[in-house]
């Protein structure tokens, strides 16, 4: 019932579904299930890098010049939980505000919920949600991502890792990482004296990286001054140079793959983590009792695992 | 395999260029467990129901310092019925006249809070509204 009304396009359906799947009832899963078999043709891009990057804004004007050429398009903005209450700040879509009054868009926050690694097994389950509900483009945003925060890269088909000036040097553009995973390159806020420096320090990563680049492709530097919309449309053709690239190769449904691989493996790590943390918490007492009177550390550990493996 | 959270959507409506008190708001609602979307300053009612309706929030706050509450929180409850966000809770704050809140209480707002409210009652407010409207029990 409700989805065929989100399949025809019902927002507060969709909207509904959405939470159903989110939180793992079974209508959402069954749900779900019915629209993986749909899912599949979408082209879903990542934006990743670190807070305060101007990911949102530059998302907001990406959103404009997809529904501009037509496109159906999806955004899912991840925002990190509180480990301590739980709770969660989303200030992403403020950055977005109208854009949604155009027809064709679906903007949905989710918090991170203790996931980490910069996206969620929650939010590739709303991917492959909006994907099977027609959405063509989708995008999706990271947490704003430390330097391990890598893996969007297994998640999308298209990663593009912002960067802006005056965070770094070439050292850091050297770094292992989230500067190894782009497709492209987005320096933002190119207006900044610094963006010169920006470009040459990434520039002079790729020209000496020695690692064969994912799928063979050369990753792209493009400028961007997303709140004044310049660079947007260059950013646009990129992305599609890009898909085009993957598809002709056969890699569209790799990466499709791939992101359902990557799904299962946060599923699976959520159960057992999930049981870690159950195993902590009803030994603590024992745990804290063996760390004060320092026994050995390591056999308290393989005791634990013990447990752990009692409860699989 | 999680228990439902309460996601809020904050929101300032009309003009009004103050947006301390909303945020302060949201991030005590944060700090209470709640999920908030905040989507800041000089909000349509069209823009506030449009983003609650895809975020699927369970609580719509609208924080207002203009004076202009008796004139715009009926258009964004209009709003709400039409796309049919009937069980979703809506709470206002910010400079409302005492004599004002049985107005808006008629008109369907759940809570007003004015200032001097503790984010301790705003927060617990909000728990039980969500708890009788929506029907869910919900974790914090």
């Amino acid at each position: 019932m409700l989805l065929e009304k989100a399949l025809a396009g019902d927002e507060l359906a969709i909207a509904r579904l959405l939470t159903k799947i989110e939180y793992f009832t079974p209508e959402g899963l069954e749900n779900l299930q019915e629209l993986m078999k749909r899912s599949g043709n979408a082209h879903v891009i990542g934006i990743t890098g670190l807070p305060g990057g101007g990911k949102s804004t530059l998302i907001s004007g990406l959103i404009s010049e997809y529904v501009n050429r037509g496109h159906k398009v999806g955004v899912i903005l991840v925002d990190p939980s509180s480990p301590f209450s739980m709770g969660s700040f989303m200030g992403n879509r403020v950055r977005m505000v109208g854009k949604d009054l155009q027809k064709n868009v679906f903007i949905r926050s989710i918090a991170s919920r203790g996931n980490l690694g910069g996206i969620s097994a929650e939010a590739l389950m709303l991917i492959e949600a909006l994907d099977g509900l027609g959405f063509d483009k989708i995008i999706i945003e990271t947490v704003g991502a430390g330097q391990t925060d890598t893996d969007v890269v297994n998640a999308v088909h298209t990663v593009g890792v912002v960067s802006v000036p005056g965070t770094g040097d070439e050292i850091q553009a050297l770094k292992a990482g989230i500067m190894e995973i782009g497709d492209v390159y987005i320096i933002n806020k190119a207006d900044n004296p610094e963006a010169e420096m920006l470009y040459e320090a990434i520039k002079f990563a790729l020209d000496t990286a020695e690692i064969n680049f994912r799928d063979g492709w050369t990753p792209k530097i493009v400028k961007t001054i997303a709140i004044k919309n310049i660079g947007i449309k260059e950013l646009v053709d990129v992305f599609e140079e890009h898909l085009n690239y993957i598809k002709s190769r056969g890699l569209f449904e790799k990466r499709v793959r791939d992101r359902r691989v990557k799904m299962l493996e946060l599923l699976l790590r959520k159960k057992i983590e999930d049981i870690i943390s159950r195993v902590i918490k009803e030994n603590l007492n024992y745990i804290s009792k063996e760390i004060n009177e320092k026994h050995n550390l390591l056999g308290l550990v393989n005791e634990m695992y013990n447990n752990v493996k009692s409860y699989l | 395999m999680s228990q439902k959270r309460i996601k809020v959507l904050i929101a300032k409506l009309g003009l009004d260029g103050h947006d301390r008190g909303a945020k302060v708001v949201a991030r005590a609602l944060k700090d209470a467990g709640m999920e908030v979307v905040y989507t800041g300053l000089r909000q349509t009612p069209e823009q506030i129901v449009k983003a609650a309706i895809q975020e699927d929030v369970d609580v719509i706050g609208i924080s207002i310092l203009s004076g202009a509450h008796l004139e715009l929180i009926p258009l964004l409850i209009k709003e709400m019925r039409e796309k049919g966000l009937n069980d979703v809770v809506l709470v206002v704050g910010g400079v409302i006249p005492p004599q004002d809140i049985p107005k808006l209480k008629e008109m369907g707002v759940d809570e007003v809070f004015l200032p001097g409210s503790s984010l301790k009652e705003i927060s617990e407010k909000i728990i039980r509204a969500v708890e009788s409207k929506r029907g869910i029990k919900v974790a914090t």
